[in-house]
């Protein structure tokens, strides 16, 4: 395998606050340090880029050091948290900003797509559109020319191509502008999570596309997204940023792993004082699945109904239920505070880290005050099926079988290829 | 790490003195959709549409010659006063358009700029062509006029002069397109700048034969006028179409090599702004 592209110790900059007169003072500093042939007294200085911390310096480091080779026909997946450096290299390889230091090798041509459709211009027609927004992206009128009935087609706007695109839906804006960018045909492909408007439909065309461009093609794609299913399911590798610098390369699984397991320490989370429900649970014992929910409300709670639902690491859900649909009749005496425990025994999970949405209300009074948070928790499941083999959860399902098995001699009257003569 | 040539190189900091005209060749075909996205998005949904390039000029030359020709009794070296300024106008506005609205490139484009690459200077440089289309439809007004006033017997013939009429435009264009590159690289930061383009534009018309012809200015203030590039241009433009007074050489190299220096001047701190201006527009 080729590299493509490689990037060494690359690092960006940034300035915090506003640009005032203190910059104006720094400038000056710092042309004064270039014409004596002195270092930038300012790189030297400069925090590591944690977004929640008060930092003591107005400098930060979008990204530090970052060293990495991508190679030919490779898909690689950049995840991380948000601030975390991914779409800050994504403009640097696309050319919308400079590096700080370091630098950026590349064969070819880089096609970037940060947003869809840029350069729309609405007074323009669908068709005008797509010329202008390809010779942006870096067509030439050539090469659009040849493409514009693909394009066209790949779109589904064939009704309203020379109508102006301030006319259209912002659906269609997006698919005619991902159309023009799908038929680019750069060595190169970076892509920011573009995919996530659009119909379900479009989705799964866009993704086909990618798909085909990199395997078929052979071309290379930078992919960032935060869905993990859309990772997992376009890129062949992953990258993982944290906090401006590159903690992991590995294969997609583990990566995506990883940085599900840097998000996720919350087995239990308390909530607001103003909340009836105060705090939630979730955990395994041995090879059960207990949750527990503690509420105090100012009138009585008759049917204290806590729901749940249990999700994959791509946000589809493996199992849910709550005591009006499981039929609970015995709620006991209604009260005003109190604790909801449920035990599942079954689904046995994989090893890995599950996101938990809560509800809770009063069920006899649906719909009055429902409480409700989305996968505010994570449930750790680590040997709840007493296996010495763990398996990959992504490739065989989360679910683990629960079932018996036999080993016997065959019978010659089972074999069902003399049964049939 | 194996050794490969890779064939591009994205760096911290260019060459110092790039002036990338390679890549913006390469680039000819967004500098046309450019010029025809500005000029169809100009006039949509106006009634008047286009007759807006004749209404502007006819109005200010109007204004002029009632106020500085028909009050104030300026002279106009015995050309018919409507005549003379709606040269001035039509040659002085394709100018001011041209610094004006190139000098605020980077801000006005931030968005598209700030999400995908291509030479920025293409940006600039489709202004100028539109602005020169619309400077065309001006002219036509202007030779309307010309002809009209030179059939009914005023004393205004073309010289040979006149064949440096092509080379005047690509001069006011391209000083327009540098000294706005120029101010534009220098308004990403601090914005300054930009608030004294549009009246220092007007202020600079007072200093170019405009209004008021060369000759008739009082020898304590020429050298301001003779300082100013835009005077040698203005007034080459002025003596080939008119044959009156004198024409002055000199004023038209100090334009020339003024020009030249401008541009590239401009371009490469444009080219140079480029790359980083995402970070402090």
């Amino acid at each position: 395998m080729k590299p493509i592209i490689r990037i060494e110790n690359l690092s960006k900059q940034y300035r915090l606050g506003t640009v005032g007169t203190g910059t104006l003072r720094n400038d000056l500093k710092r042309w004064w340090c270039r014409i004596r042939g002195l270092e930038d007294p300012f790189l030297k200085i400069g925090e590591t880029n944690i977004r929640s911390c008060k930092g003591e310096s107005e400098y930060v480091w979008a990204l530090k050091d970052i060293n990495l080779e991508v190679n030919k026909g490779e898909v690689l997946g950049i995840i991380g948290k948000n601030g975390a450096g991914k779409s800050t290299l994504l403009k640097i390889l696309s050319r919308v900003t400079g590096p700080t230091t370091g630098r950026i090798d590349y064969n070819g041509r880089i096609g970037s797509l940060l947003e869809v459709g840029t350069g729309f211009h609405p007074e323009l027609t669908g068709r005008e559109n797509i010329f202008l927004n390809g010779a942006i992206l870096g067509m030439t009128k050539a090469e659009i020319h040849g493409k514009l009935d693909e394009i066209i087609d790949f779109s589904g706007c064939e009704r309203y191509i020379d109508t102006p695109v301030k006319r259209y839906s912002s659906g269609m804006m997006v698919r005619l502008g991902f159309a023009v960018a799908a038929h680019l045909e750069p060595e190169i492909l970076v892509v920011d999570e573009v995919l996530a408007v659009g119909d379900a439909e479009f989705q799964k065309k866009a993704i086909g596309k990618m798909q085909d461009v990199s395997k078929n093609e052979g071309r290379t794609v930078l992919f960032v997204s935060h869905n993990m299913a859309s990772v997992k399911n376009l890129c062949t590798k992953g990258v993982l940023f944290e906090n401006g610098r590159l903690k992991m390369l590995d294969a997609v699984d583990k990566v995506i792993d990883a940085y599900l397991m840097v998000q996720t320490d919350r087995s239990s989370v308390y909530c607001p004082d103003d909340n009836i429900v105060k705090r939630i649970e979730a955990r395994q014992i041995r090879d059960r699945i207990q949750m527990s929910l503690i509420y105090e409300s100012p009138s009585t709670v008759k049917q204290p109904s806590f729901g749940f639902v249990i999700y994959d690491n791509y946000d589809s859900p493996i199992t849910g239920t709550n005591p009006l649909q499981a039929g609970v009749t015995d709620f006991g005496p209604p009260r005003k505070t109190g604790r909801v425990d449920v035990l599942l025994s079954s689904p046995c999970l994989a090893n890995g880290t599950y996101p938990v949405s809560v509800w809770f209300h009063d069920g006899n009074a649906f719909g009055n005050h429902v409480f409700k948070m989305e996968k505010c928790l994570y449930l750790k499941v680590y040997e709840m099926n007493h296996s010495q083999i763990s398996v990959n959860p992504a490739a065989v399902g989360h679910i683990v079988p629960e079932c018996s098995w036999s080993f016997k001699e065959s019978q010659p009257e089972i074999n069902l290829e003399s049964g049939n003569r | 790490m194996t050794q490969i040539n890779f064939t591009n190189a994205i760096l911290p900091r260019d060459k110092l003195l790039s002036l990338r005209l390679k890549e913006i060749w390469r680039y000819r075909d967004l500098v046309v959709l450019f010029v025809r996205r500005d000029f169809v998005a100009k006039y949509k949904q106006t009634i008047l549409g286009p007759a807006w390039f004749f209404i502007q000029p006819m109005l200010q030359t109007a204004i002029f010659t009632v106020v500085f020709s028909g009050m104030a009794n300026l002279p106009t070296d015995n050309i018919p006063p409507i005549l003379f300024y709606l040269a001035g106008v039509t040659a002085w506005n394709y100018f001011a358009q041209c610094l004006r609205s190139t000098s605020n490139t980077f801000s006005q484009n931030a968005h598209l700029f700030g999400k995908v690459y291509f030479p920025r200077a293409v940006s600039p440089i489709s202004v100028i062509i539109s602005n020169l289309i619309q400077f065309g439809i001006g002219m036509l007004l202007f030779v309307l006029f010309y002809a009209y006033f030179a059939l009914k017997g005023y004393p205004v013939r073309p010289n040979i002069v006149l064949l440096l009429l092509p080379l005047i435009i690509i001069l006011m264009g391209v000083m327009g397109l540098g000294l706005g590159m120029l101010i534009s690289a220098m308004t990403t930061k601090y914005r300054d700048l930009q608030y004294l383009v549009d009246f220092g534009v007007q202020l600079l018309m007072y200093a170019t034969p405009v209004i008021l012809p060369l000759s008739a200015v009082p020898e304590k203030y020429k050298f301001v006028m003779v300082f100013n590039p835009m005077t040698g241009i203005i007034e080459t433009f002025k003596y080939g179409f008119f044959g009156l007074g004198t024409m002055q050489w000199m004023l038209l190299v100090y334009s020339v090599i003024f020009t030249v220096i401008v541009f590239l001047v401009g371009l490469i701190i444009f080219n140079r702004t480029e790359k980083n201006f995402m970070d402090t527009v």
